[in-house]
């Protein structure tokens, strides 16, 4: 390619909805000159592989307002990008199934309630209006918030990535970031397998890959890789609108826009990079399934995959510049959770990055939090 | 020939029209268009439409067909049950 930039005023390693997004809210900031290198396609990493929920009903006071503020953004960003996202607010369903679930989310609800987020517990016969063939022998009560639903993760990724090439931005996509270049204690460029760009400001938003990213730079963060499983059926006329989620079990399904039901659950893996499907979680995954709704034992399976959650020791994620490395950003570690709080999070980023404050303080959330012992503990962690 | 009623994907009910629209907006990587149209995504696992767009892509691209990727294969190979995955576990754990 020859007119591959030599130069630019930020480079966003990673072209997922975390930095397509944090390159649209840079361009709406006066920003222009922006690279983003995606090593693969748009949505290639865990954006493309997540499962399309968005939820506010979190247990750390940060993650809720992340989430409450993209859900306010969520609500216009098909007006706002010019871009159907599919955004439809049908509600999360979280089931308790026992005494000391009801007054963990006896707390979160408090919390919840104090940031704007409308959740509130449902007893059985409620659950049952709002999902009428779940099995209400499988849970004893449930916190449900209306605001909460879906987005098209791929259309949001699409349409963050679009709108910010209309502002200016440029999308590289099979480009790959091979080395990040410092001196004396800040970045001064990046060497692609296209070339080399100068830069003062690189920002980490490789989802999977942000350890190896990080290391580029020198830099260690405490972030890891772990395969996490989705299935998605046949679509069929529209039984339900709420996402059912269970902490206990790790399990979330939703019957999305489309008609499928798109469906996941969490199992024990090593830290790696390995995000194949596999036969034995399709058969831990029925279980669960058929515990909570046996209704869909007919129901047929179309497709499977794998994807990453990248996470970190709190499982809250590490935003923001990092203290040893001037011009060093970092938007990773969400932990299955990114794509719901990316459109808030953007924000906040490229607040930083143009020397305003951010609408959310995140500085709680810096990678230093773990050499000083501040973990961030999240409770609320699904699939 | 009326591109807007050749349907190419019949499980997502996907023209040739959109199609040829999408790879014109510049949908031209198979994995994107895949995410944007949901073709191949349906039922049939793209048997019938993934060869057909693959030569809308080549042509689109000026490539020779066999050097546009194809989007990653994904289980099961058939639709499944649920309760046929249920019935096959408890048969193992007997």
């Amino acid at each position: 390619m020859t007119d591959f930039p030599k130069t630019a005023e930020v480079v966003i390693i990673g072209g997922g909805v975390v930095g397509a997004s944090i390159a649209y809210e840079l361009t709406k900031r006066g920003v222009k000159d922006i690279v983003v290198l995606e090593k693969s396609y748009i949505s290639s990493g865990s954006t493309g592989r997540c499962g399309a929920g968005v939820r506010q009903q979190w247990g750390l006071e940060m993650n809720c307002r992340l989430a409450k503020g993209s859900v306010d953004i969520f609500e216009q960003l098909t007006e706002e990008l010019d871009y159907d996202i599919e955004f439809r607010q049908g509600g999360y369903l979280v089931l308790a199934h026992n005494s000391t679930q009801v007054k963990q989310f006896e707390r979160n609800i408090k919390l919840q309630n104090s940031v704007g987020i409308p959740s509130r517990f449902v007893d059985k016969d409620e659950a049952r209006e709002i999902c009428p063939p779940i099995n209400t022998e499988a849970f004893v009560k449930a916190t449900y918030c209306p605001t909460d639903g879906h987005a098209n993760p791929f259309k949001t990724n699409f349409a963050y990535a679009r709108a910010a090439e209309r502002g200016g931005a440029r999308v590289y996509r099979y480009t790959e970031a091979k080395d990040i270049l410092t001196e004396n204690g800040r970045i001064v460029g990046v060497e692609t397998d296209k070339g080399r760009i100068s830069t003062n400001i690189v920002v980490n938003a490789s989802g999977p890959w942000s350890h190896e990213v990080a290391k580029l730079a020198g830099i260690e963060i405490p972030t890891f890789s772990e395969r996490h499983q989705c299935l998605v059926s046949e679509p069929l006329e529209p039984m339900f609108e709420t996402m059912v989620i269970s902490f206990q079990k790790g399990i979330y399904l939703q019957q999305v826009p489309h008609g499928s039901f798109v469906m996941g659950i969490g199992e024990v893996e090593e830290p790696n990079h390995n995000i194949r499907s596999t036969w034995q979680w399709l058969e831990f995954f029925t279980g669960e399934l058929l515990d909570i709704l046996p209704v869909l034992k007919d129901l047929r399976i179309v497709r499977q995959w794998g994807g990453s959650y990248n996470k970190t020791p709190d499982a809250a994620p590490i935003l923001g510049e990092h203290e040893q490395l001037a011009g060093f950003y970092n938007a990773v570690g969400f932990s299955g959770h990114g794509f719901m709080i990316a459109p808030m999070t953007a924000v906040c980023i490229a607040q930083l990055i143009v020397g305003e404050k951010p609408t959310v303080d995140i500085s709680p959330l810096s990678a230093e939090r773990f050499s000083k012992g501040e973990l961030v503990v999240e409770p609320s962690v699904v699939g | 020939m009326n591109d807007e009623k050749i349907i190419i994907c019949r499980c997502e009910d996907i023209t040739i029209e959109e199609i040829r629209a999408a790879i014109a907006d510049g949908y031209t990587d198979f994995e994107e268009l895949k995410r944007f149209l949901r073709v191949g995504m349906g039922p049939c696992g793209g048997r019938t439409c993934l060869p057909l767009i693959r030569r809308e892509l080549a042509i689109f691209r000026g490539l020779p067909v066999d050097e546009v990727a194809l989007p990653a294969k994904r289980p099961p190979t058939q639709v499944t049950t649920f309760s046929s995955v249920a019935i096959s576990s408890e048969g193992e754990a007997k």
